[in-house]
């Protein structure tokens, strides 16, 4: 009997704590097959935010530290610094990557650190309860901005993969999706290439996942990801947006 | 073969001696020399010297180092080490060894670059939240400062805990003679918890919370027991002129050596006066101190800040003795004849402290 499916090694055996409907859950599966797939579970240190995905270090089955909010990226250069023939990449929410820590990611990518953050983008701050996010669209309602976020004292969504192709460091820079089958093949694409890059020794590579927070939302999983496709796809730059010289340089 | 060298650069030589390979800072008068000696130098050693975008950055490198189970330290001054107190919390919960640098200097706010010991409750408090503490360790001398910094290392790794060298803008700007002897070292066990790649073992976390308070409260008993362990073990601290002393001075660092001064003036005038001098800010040298409490008639604590060490040997005398204070702030320092006039007013005057 062929098998057609089984589930990665690159996982723990430990039920996923993420609410129903939450896409978390389908972008570690994405990580945890690719750390078996390009044999890089026992090479790997993974760092884990502050945030709903504060505790992926149960779940991927390399090692993994933990860092404060915010600081994943300096954290994972500290340990690439250190140990250069390690696979090193971050899992970040986008509080911990474009607010608290946009210095850290900035600056990463200007130094062309040889790591990979996962960006995962939810329009919202989901461990503390829905608060607005450096993402939140306009006009979105959340806990902090609960008469929808106003442009004019509130400011705009940070499109974080845009900015980062304007670095020479970030060497490939890819917004991605995983509300469809076919997105999510087109995310495990981007996710590969961002870890052959950092494998390759060229630099920075980011990969932004955009995600649903049904229960910070206030709607059903499937209205999830409706929202997802028609809200929050039209406020951010989606596609390869950056990917190596040797791959003929910036499509951006 | 001596070398004369300024204090900073002795440090940073004494660190890469140790065996640390990894620095990561941030430029900050007075302990700049530190990053630039380490950009220098790591290279012909193989090691890495990273300017950080900040001290917040920096520390979470020295974090991530750390984990991966490498010598890791990193230096700056008082501005700057307040940058890094979330990030030392951190470390201690994760119980990351490494070794970092205070230069202090004149504070608060931009304050001066003068120097200063008014980082003291911000070194031995916690100026983290939490409870938790660093080793900190106060060298009053160029050679001190080398051999602490060898030693800070080993503590750091003995313990599984952070280390902290504290010095002031003066000792750290110094130059005096120095030797690298070679360094014994303790004994260490082989850092299997570190998360540096699951080649050939099960995976590794190195982190900082626990879900549920139950964890937690046996997690906070648990490094408890490692501070009460450290509090007996590596108190340190170095007397002059105590054995037959009846009054007695605490400081440390150039304080320390101003008042050393300051003891043998006294001792011109008849006055028997000693110095008791901590190595250790933390753990705070009680028992040597506590051992002089029958002998002491009065005692005053010297110190380059508005008076915080002198709430430690407070309450180790425990009301049985007066204690004095005199202090200069912003980065200058006190003459010996200063102290000596503060030191009759407040304790030969009966002023009690
Ligand atoms: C220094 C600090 N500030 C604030 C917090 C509280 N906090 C924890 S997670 C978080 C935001 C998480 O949002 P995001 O990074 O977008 O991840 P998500 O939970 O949405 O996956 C905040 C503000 C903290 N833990 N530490
Ligand atoms: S709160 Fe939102 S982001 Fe967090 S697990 Fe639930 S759905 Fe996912």
């Amino acid at each position: 009997m062929k098998s057609i499916f089984t589930k990665t090694t690159g996982l723990s055996d430990r039920p996923f704590h993420y609410c129903p409907g939450c896409t978390h859950g389908i972008i570690h599966r994405l990580i945890g097959e690719l750390l078996e797939e390009m044999n890089l579970i026992e090479n790997t240190i993974g760092v884990a935010p502050v945030g709903c995905s504060g505790f992926c270090e149960n779940y991927f089955m390399c090692d993994m530290i933990g860092a404060a909010h915010g600081r994943a990226v300096a954290v994972a250069t500290g340990a690439k610094r250190a140990r250069p023939d390690r696979f090193v990449f971050t899992y970040q929410g986008d509080g911990d990557g474009a607010s608290i820590g946009l210095a850290e990611t900035m600056s990463a990518a200007a130094r062309g650190e040889r790591i990979t953050s996962i960006f995962v983008n939810n329009c919202i701050y989901g461990m503390t309860g829905g608060q607005m996010a450096p993402t939140s669209l306009v006009g979105q309602k959340t806990s902090t901005s609960p008469y929808g976020r106003d442009a004019m004292t509130m400011g705009y969504p940070l499109d974080l993969p845009k900015v980062l192709t304007q670095i020479e460091g970030a060497v490939y820079v890819a917004s991605v999706s995983v509300d469809t089958p076919q997105a999510i093949k087109e995310a495990k694409k981007a996710l590969r290439k961002a870890f052959q890059v950092q494998r390759d020794g060229l630099g920075y590579s980011f990969v932004s996942i955009l995600s649903t927070c049904p229960t910070n939302w206030g709607v059903t999983p499937v209205e999830a990801l409706e929202w997802l496709q028609t809200k929050m796809k039209p406020n951010f730059t989606l596609g390869e947006l950056k990917v190596p010289a040797t791959e003929g340089g910036s499509e951006a | 073969m001596a070398l004369l060298m300024k204090g900073n650069e002795a440090i940073a030589e004494a660190a890469i001696q140790a065996g640390c390979r990894l620095f990561y800072g941030y430029p900050i008068t007075p302990s700049t020399e530190i990053p630039e000696y380490m950009a220098k130098k790591m290279k012909a050693v193989g090691g890495t010297y990273l300017q950080a975008e900040s001290e917040v950055a920096a520390i979470y490198m020295v974090y991530g180092a750390g984990a991966v189970g490498e010598r890791v330290m990193t230096g700056t001054s008082s501005p700057g080490f307040s940058l890094m107190q979330e990030g030392l919390s951190f470390l201690f919960a994760a119980e990351i060894p490494c070794v970092i640098i205070d230069v202090m200097r004149g504070g608060p706010g931009l304050g001066g670059l003068g120097p200063t010991q008014a980082d003291y409750f911000q070194l031995t408090k916690g100026g983290g939240h939490g409870d938790y503490h660093a080793i900190v360790l106060a060298p009053s001398s160029v050679q001190e400062m080398v051999d602490l910094t060898k030693e800070a290392f080993d503590l750091a790794d003995y313990y599984r805990n952070l280390v902290i060298i504290a010095v002031d803008g003066i000792l750290g700007q110094m130059m005096e003679p120095v030797e690298f002897p070679p360094y014994e070292g303790r004994k260490l066990e082989p850092k299997t918890w570190a998360a540096s790649g699951a080649e050939g073992r099960s995976k590794n976390n190195v982190i900082s919370y626990y879900l549920t308070p139950e964890i937690g409260e046996k997690e906070n008993s648990r490094w408890g027991a490692k501070m009460l362990r450290i509090k007996e073990s590596e108190q340190r601290f170095v007397e002059y002129r105590m054995d037959d002393a009846e009054y007695a001075f605490v400081a440390f660092g150039t304080c320390a050596r101003i008042t050393e001064t300051v003891v043998d003036m006294l001792r011109e005038e008849g006055i028997n006066v000693g110095l008791y001098r901590p190595i250790t800010l933390w753990p705070f040298p009680e028992k040597g101190l506590s051992a002089r409490i029958n002998q002491i008639k009065g005692w005053m604590s010297i110190e380059l800040s508005a008076g915080q060490m002198v709430d430690d040997v407070k309450l180790v005398v425990n009301g049985k003795a007066p204690v004095g204070f005199y202090g200069r702030q912003g980065g200058m320092t006190p003459e010996p004849e200063e102290v000596v006039a503060a030191f009759k007013a407040q304790l030969l005057g009966g002023v009690q402290g």
